[in-house]
This record gives C-alpha cells, sequence and structure tokens, in this order.
C-alpha cells in the first residue's frame, strides 16, 4: 500500500459525505492505520456543493490542510460534474468515483481525463433506493471504494458498519446499508 | 495499576469533553459558539446521562459564563467552561477578574477569529488579545495534545505555587472538527493524575472567612496584587514543566513549552504555534531529502513565554521564521515573532528573523506556503538580504 492515500468527497448537503468520510477514516483506524477525516465547512444549506476529506497512512500524519493533490475523487452526485472541477488537483494516476448511470468511458471523456486516471461508475443511488429505500448514496459509494482502490477492504467497511450502525439502528437497517455496500462493491465497473 | 489507554476516532472536541468529563469538575458555565459548541454539547449530555457529577450551568452570555465560574471558583469549586473567539472577547472583563482573584479555572479555547468581516474559522486573534490577561496559555497541536493539555491544566492551574487561570487552546475546525486518531486513558488514572481539589481561600469556608476582589484603590494595595500576579505565572514554569514530566510518565506522550524537531544540526529553523506546526514538520521532512537543513520549534506555552527555551533552541541558527497566525495592527510584527525576536536580543550572535502573517480566518495553510518560507530561509542562510517588514503568507 503506499503511504499516504488521501481521497476527497463531492457532494451535495445532505447526501451523507461526511459521515462517509468519517466511516472510511474509522475503518482505516479499525485495520490499525493512521487517518483523519474532515469537512470543509461553509455554508450549510441542504442541496449545496460541499467537500469532505479523509487521509489513510501506515505512519502518523502531520499534516492538517486542505487536500489538494487527491489519490482518490469521490462523487455522490453526478450533477456537480458540471458544476465543479472534481478532478481539481487529482494525481495523474489517481481515481474517481462517480454515482452515477453514466457509463465510466463517457464520464472519462466528458472530463477529459488522462489516460492513467481510473474512473469508475456505479448507480449507488439506484442502489440505495432499492437497499435502504432511500437515496442516501454514501455507504454503498465506500463499497465501490473498496473494490475500486484497496484503500479499505470490503470485510473491514461491514464489520465496522455492523459495530457502529449497531448502537444506533435495528438489524434491518444495517442489513440494508451492508447489502448496499456488497452491491456496490459488485456492480461498479471501471474505464 | 497500569494505565489502560484506548484508541479511538475522535475529533478535537470529542476528545476535549470527554478529558473534562473525567477532570470532574464540580461546576461548568457555559455559553456555545462555534466551532467550541460540540464540546459543550457533549459534556451537557455526559452530565444529563449522569456520567459526571457537575453542576452545568447555562449562561445568557459569555460575560455571565465567565461570571459564574468565578463566583463557584471563588466559592471553592473545580471550574471548567469553554469558548472561542468573540465569545472570548465577550469576556474581556471578566478574564482580568478570574486571574487577579488568583482562581484556578481552566477554560477550553477553540481558536476563532474575531468580525469583521464575519468569519468563524481559525486563528490565533482571540487569544492573542487576551494574552496579557494574567492567564496560562497552552496550546495543542493535534486532537491528542488538546485532550493531554486539557489534563494538565487543572494540576497547574490548581498547585498552590501557581493559583492562577489556564486557558487550554486548540485550533477552530481543523483541530476541533477533524477525526484523527488518538488515545484516552481510563477514568480511575486522569482521576488519580489531577486528584481531588483542595481550594484555598474558599468563600464557603466559613470557619476561615476571607473576601475576594476588594476595592484597592489609590494607596491600596493593588500594585502589589499584581506583582504577585507576575511572581505567580514566572514560578508557574517549572510547575508546567514538572506536570508535562509526571504526565509524560503517565501516558507515554512528551510534553515541553516548546518542542524541537530535527533542530540538532539544523541551520533554518520555523517557529510556530498550533495545528500549522504539523505542516511545518512534513515540508521540514521534504526539505531535508532535498539537503536543507531545516528544523521546527512548536510552541505549546505561550504564557508564560519560554523566552530562555527558545533562545537555545534557536541560538546558532543561521535563519530563522515565525508564523503568526495572528494580527498586532502597526506593531513590529505579530505576537510571536516580537517575543522570539525579544528572546534573541541577548545572544552573542545575532540571529536573523523574519516573520510571516499566515491562515488568517482560517485560510488554508498548504504545503507549498510552508515550502516557500524555508526556501527564503535558505536563501537568507546563504548570505541573502533579510526581507524587511512582515509578509503575508498566501494572501492573494
Amino acid at each position: 500500500m503506499q503511504q499516504l492515500t488521501e481521497i476527497r468527497w463531492h457532494a451535495r448537503a445532505g447526501q451523507g459525505a461526511v459521515t462517509a468520510a468519517k466511516l472510511v477514516a474509522e475503518t482505516a483506524l479499525a485495520a490499525d492505520q493512521f487517518m483523519q477525516a474532515m469537512p470543509e465547512y461553509g455554508p450549510e444549506r441542504m442541496g449545496a456543493p460541499i467537500k469532505a476529506f479523509t487521509r489513510i497512512s501506515p505512519e502518523p500524519i502531520d499534516i492538517h490542510c486542505n487536500i489538494e493533490h487527491p489519490n482518490v475523487v469521490i462523487v455522490l452526485d453526478d450533477s456537480l460534474l458540471d458544476v465543479v472541477n472534481v478532478t481539481e488537483g487529482l494525481v495523474d494516476d489517481g481515481a474517481v468515483i462517480v454515482n452515477t448511470c453514466t457509463p465510466p468511458d463517457a464520464v472519462k471523456r466528458a472530463l477529459g481525463l488522462a489516460e492513467g486516471v481510473t474512473v469508475a461508475c456505479v448507480d449507488a443511488s439506484g442502489i440505495a433506493v432499492d437497499t435502504i429505500k432511500r437515496d442516501i448514496p454514501n455507504t454503498p459509494m465506500v463499497g465501490a471504494l473498496a473494490k475500486v482502490t484497496g484503500a479499505v477492504s470490503l470485510d473491514s467497511v461491514k464489520s465496522l458498519l455492523v459495530s457502529t450502525f449497531g448502537k444506533k439502528f435495528g438489524q434491518d437497517i444495517i442489513d440494508a446499508n451492508l447489502a448496499s455496500v456488497d452491491r456496490a462493491y459488485e456492480e461498479v465497473t471501471v474505464a | 495499576m497500569p494505565v489502560e489507554h484506548k484508541t479511538v476516532a475522535a475529533t478535537g472536541n470529542n476528545m476535549v469533553a470527554e478529558a473534562m468529563r473525567q477532570c470532574a469538575p464540580d461546576v461548568v458555565a457555559a455559553y456555545p459558539i462555534t466551532p467550541q459548541t460540540t464540546i459543550v454539547e457533549e459534556f451537557a449530555r455526559y452530565v444529563a446521562q449522569g456520567k459526571v457529577r457537575t453542576e452545568y450551568v447555562t449562561t445568557e452570555s459569555e460575560h455571565s459564563a465567565m461570571s459564574a465560574c468565578i463566583g463557584a471558583s471563588a466559592a471553592g469549586a473545580r471550574v471548567m467552561t469553554a469558548t472561542c473567539g468573540p465569545g472570548l472577547a465577550m469576556m474581556w472583563e471578566m478574564l482580568y477578574i478570574a486571574s487577579g482573584m488568583r482562581l484556578p479555572i481552566v477554560m477550553l479555547n477553540t481558536n476563532r477569529a474575531l468580525s469583521a468581516p464575519i468569519n468563524i474559522h481559525c486563528d490565533h486573534s482571540d487569544v492573542m488579545g487576551a494574552r496579557d490577561a494574567g492567564w496560562i496559555l497552552l496550546f495543542a497541536e493535534t486532537a491528542q495534545e488538546a485532550y493531554d493539555n486539557t489534563i494538565m491544566s487543572i494540576r497547574v492551574a490548581e498547585d498552590p505555587d501557581v493559583l492562577l487561570p489556564v486557558m487550554s487552546c486548540l485550533d477552530g475546525f481543523i483541530t476541533t472538527h477533524s477525526i484523527d486518531r488518538a488515545q484516552t486513558m481510563d477514568d480511575e488514572s486522569v482521576g488519580a493524575f489531577v486528584g481531588d481539589y483542595t481550594p484555598q481561600n474558599a468563600l464557603l469556608d466559613a470557619d476561615n472567612p476571607v473576601s475576594h476582589g476588594n476595592f484597592a484603590g489609590l494607596g491600596g494595595p493593588y500594585f502589589e496584587f499584581k506583582r504577585s500576579q507576575r511572581i505567580a505565572m514566572d514560578r508557574s514554569k517549572s510547575v508546567i514543566e514538572r506536570v508535562g514530566a509526571e504526565f509524560a510518565e503517565l501516558s507515554g506522550r512528551p510534553f515541553g513549552l516548546i518542542e524541537t524537531d530535527m533542530m540538532d544540526d539544523a541551520e533554518v529553523a520555523i517557529v510556530v504555534i498550533g495545528s500549522s506546526a504539523g505542516n511545518v514538520r512534513h515540508v521540514a521532512k521534504q526539505m531535508r531529502a532535498e539537503g536543507v537543513k531545516a528544523g521546527l520549534v512548536k510552541v505549546r506555552c505561550f504564557r508564560p513565554f519560554p523566552a530562555a527555551e527558545l533562545a537555545a533552541a534557536l541560538s546558532g541558527m543561521k535563519a530563522v521564521a515565525v508564523l503568526d497566525r495572528s494580527e498586532s495592527f502597526g506593531a513590529e510584527g505579530g505576537p510571536l515573532f516580537m517575543e522570539t525576536r525579544s528572546a534573541l536580543y541577548d545572544l552573542e550572535r545575532r540571529v536573523p528573523v523574519v516573520n510571516y502573517i499566515y491562515g488568517l480566518g482560517g485560510s488554508d495553510v498548504r504545503l507549498d506556503l510552508i515550502r516557500s518560507v524555508y526556501t527564503d530561509l535558505s536563501d537568507i542562510a546563504a548570505g541573502g538580504e533579510v526581507p524587511a517588514g512582515l509578509h503575508y503568507l498566501g494572501a492573494r
């Protein structure tokens, strides 16, 4: 695994990006990694474009600034692709994971991305509506992240969901979230 | 019993609220303000859940919050509170009363800019404005240090040789709201470390009646009271070091008034306070890989000011940069710069010191900005001119 993985989340306020950034960080901690997760605080209107950040490293993390050159960009809402420069500063061999029904090669062309960049797409909203019964695409996107980057493992994501959601929610909600992670892991397609 | 350490994913504010619960104050009086709010929310929840036996007083302003803290502390209670930025500014009058009455109140301050224009993000304008208020001032780089400083603050404040209020600072949002990996200690170990509070000169000690904050006007002992505060503040330095050493033994985490990094053979150094120290450390390591002998001095205690320690750490440097996250408009530079340069005045060899104002209102402290400071220092070290005046790092 590389030294430091930096993930930038793009979403609309209310889609659970901050929760997902935390979930990934906590999963990394459970695997004895060092991590940070932080929201970028701004106008917090529902639906406004927001960013959140996660860092994962096998070594202690010293830096406390925003992530400018992410290894991974995760977009929870494909309407942001026309609004925000989501791939700004992305490293040359980075990955972009988008919640969309559009195929990844089309997204890659539309974003004008270099050959070395991995683009992965999954209908996380569709999966969330099927499983969780609400359009909250954050947990399925973590499943896609596990598949595309290996920054966190599928098993560790699922066991953390059980332990953290288990304190607040019933078994049906936990099962729905686990199913959403599994499906996104299986259904994500890469270009 | 050995200390039980628990590794957690927590924000700085989570860690502070946990430390406050473990310190078990008798009274907390507070008014919520971003980015401090989650500290008092979480602490109030601990009270409501019966996880700590504290009288939690909700007040209608920060002026009232500090007033209630002063009353409770004078009565003989262990008292804690939290605020930031405009809230700290509103406490202004009462800050001096707390220190003048020698009340060992511990306050968390989640550094926030002062308006106008309105800004809720981090800088050190709030605490630096209060630097002459007679409070001991500690700073954290990380959520872990925020937890550690909170616990140490109780011991320092309540030490009979000190009896001064302590403000324990962590950077707003950057430290308060980021989830970080950190360790807590078990309740018993923290409880044993802070110990039970034995108040000095308590108003409720009816067998030994005293009065506090009396009129000391013309011809009264006001002047001498101020000198006694100065003596206590000077004395607090060795107490902070002693408590820090004891805490290090308990936690396994070293504490110093200043912390030096890569300074043994350094030629250029950056002096900094708070979360940005991590960014500086990261860049210093990169610079070293490129052959620049870069070092870092992090200031964890600003009052009492570690002048002798800074002079010793910086005496051999070819160039030093001081980063200030607050302004002192019209002054020679920011407060950390002025005091650091003054600390170096008596050295045999003159050390060139340059000042950068950075990160006001949460302006992002990018790594390339820190790199540009080390590059400037390398130029000076190589015989280049020392640029006059202060520099606004990264201002557009």
